[in-house]
């Protein structure tokens, strides 16, 4: 069966609208109004789209780029190395970090033998575009980890986030570890 | 006149003058929040638990801010105006039955601040009165879009007072008295004027959303074409004023209208609860039935803002003179048909 092109409605919403003149009733307009009321009555009863940000928080998806946190690994030791090459692929040039040797003793610490002993990331700089995240060879940095907004500060230093902010909290990464083994 | 008479009448003045101090400002909290409502959101909620303390904030914030006077030669006609806009509004109060009557310590109370045989004309009065607190504030402002905004505003108002006028002169054949006590009196039980002038009560809504300037006839304030209409100029709590009249008036032309045509504290079986229950209990009732009218018909004025858009101006004034006025003059004419038949 074929449709002339005119009666094609590909969203289902097409609408033939017409230029009659209108009834004596259509002009008081007093029925249109009631059954505006209607409608608007409806939604004071219907359930409000409202989240009240503070006590309650959007669902975040699964590939949010958020808050960066630098992970640890399954023993709970920092991941990064210090190779720089966040640093080098941030198109925002928000990175900067001090590289360091791992001492004796410190092998609980960190994961490699070489790391970063300042590591900060300018908030107001980064797009969250990712890209450290892609350029990490140790799996140190992500941006769907913390599932955290950057919070609103009001000093321009607050928002260069050091490794206290950054590094995923010690618990976090135990409780990682244990739910794996679990599984 | 004894003394208990006039603290009686103080008393109740000066209670009436802070119920609706106290609807006004929290008609201003439910405009909000019937706004937010009829959106699917759910409007202030942080000052107080669900917001109720949201006025009171306002209010202070209004007190706090910075009294901005503009380039105006006319300093004085500037403070007035607000003055006029909110007095107005308060005056009108003076006349409504609240209810009918208590009974306290052995004396009866009549539930009125003062009942002039000539209410409803005195209220028509002063309603006209307050289209000068916009005029002089527009004008005192020495600003184009204020002068405009209160041009408009006055030409407004002038209009449709005409047509409310006629609306309500077929209510007053009805009735034979323009006292809102006997007005109110008459519809005892469920003898409300509404259901005999259904055409009058429509076109009385009508021009009092046009008087009170609220949507769909709100072309005084309007931020496209006229900044903030006719306060643009005013600031902190003059600019508070102007914008609590606005309220003040919803509240009491919402109770004119629950007196003309809604049966004012009368509701099915007051009768029968003066004669079983007791007057004051009775009457108690009366009020707060009252109060539930008023506050039917403040959530209409809300509702109505978020259903309908507005006029333009043309439109409006075709409504007006056009349509309303040729319509009160047809309703004159059948009621008066009417009781010509049926009396």
């Amino acid at each position: 069966m074929s449709t002339a092109i005119q009666n094609i409605s590909l969203s289902g919403k097409k609408k033939q609208v017409s230029n009659k003149e209108m009834t004596f009733l259509e002009r008081m307009y007093l029925v249109a109004i009631v059954k505006g009321l209607w409608i608007t009555i409806k939604h004071f009863f219907r359930k409000k789209a409202t989240i009240h940000y503070p006590e309650q928080v959007r669902e975040f998806s699964p590939v949010y780029r958020g808050q960066h946190m630098l992970k640890r690994d399954e023993q709970g030791r920092e991941n990064c190395t210090a190779c720089g090459l966040c640093a080098l692929s941030c198109p925002a040039e928000a990175i900067t970090m001090k590289a360091e040797e791992r001492k004796k003793g410190e092998e609980h610490l960190y994961r490699e033998e070489k790391y970063a002993s300042i590591y900060e990331i300018n908030m107001l700089r980064c797009i969250f575009c990712g890209l450290c995240e892609e350029a990490c060879p140790k799996d140190a940095i992500y941006l769907t980890l913390s599932k955290e907004l950057v919070p609103a500060q009001y000093d321009r230093e607050d928002f260069i986030f050091g490794k206290d902010k950054l590094v995923m909290p010690l618990e976090m990464a135990l409780k990682n570890t244990q739910l794996k083994n679990a599984n | 006149m004894d003394s208990a008479f006039i603290i009686e009448k103080s008393v109740f003045i000066v209670a009436v003058f802070a119920i609706t101090m106290i609807m006004a400002m929290y008609s201003t909290w439910a405009e909000r929040k019937v706004a937010a409502y009829l959106q699917d959101r759910v409007g202030p909620n942080r000052a107080g638990w669900g917001g109720l303390l949201q006025p009171l904030a306002d209010g202070m914030k209004l007190f706090a801010k910075e009294e901005f006077f503009p380039n105006t030669p006319n300093r004085f006609l500037f403070i007035v105006g607000p003055a006029i806009a909110m007095s107005t509004a308060l005056m009108t109060s003076a006349v409504i039955p609240w209810g009918d009557k208590l009974e306290i310590f052995g004396r009866t109370v009549i539930l009125q601040a003062t009942d002039i045989d000539v209410a409803l004309l005195y209220v028509f009065g002063i309603i006209s009165v307050g289209v000068y607190g916009i005029m002089i504030g527009g004008w005192a402002s020495n600003n184009k879009f204020s002068l405009m905004s209160s041009v408009r505003a006055a030409s407004q108002m002038v209009s449709y007072e005409v047509a409310m006028g006629l609306s309500i002169i077929a209510l007053l054949m009805m009735t034979g008295t323009l006292s809102l006590k006997e007005i109110a009196a008459q519809q005892a039980g469920m003898n409300w004027n509404v259901f005999y002038q259904p055409v009058g009560f429509l076109i009385f809504l009508i021009c009092a959303f046009a008087e009170t300037n609220r949507t769909p006839f709100d072309l005084a304030e309007c931020e496209s074409e006229l900044i903030g209409g006719y306060h643009t100029e005013y600031s902190s709590m003059k600019m508070g004023f102007y914008l609590f009249a606005e309220y003040a008036n919803m509240f009491i032309s919402s109770a004119i209208l629950a007196v003309l045509y809604f049966g004012a504290y009368n509701y099915p079986g007051m009768q029968w609860m003066v004669d079983n229950v007791g007057v004051n209990a009775a009457n108690i009732l009366g009020i707060v039935v009252l109060f539930i009218k008023i506050c039917f018909f403040i959530f209409f004025y809300m509702w109505i803002r978020w259903t309908i858009p507005r006029f333009r101006y043309d439109q409006l004034m075709h409504l007006g003179w056009k349509i309303l006025i040729p319509l009160a003059i047809v309703n004159i004419m059948v009621t008066g048909v009417c009781i010509l038949v049926f009396k």
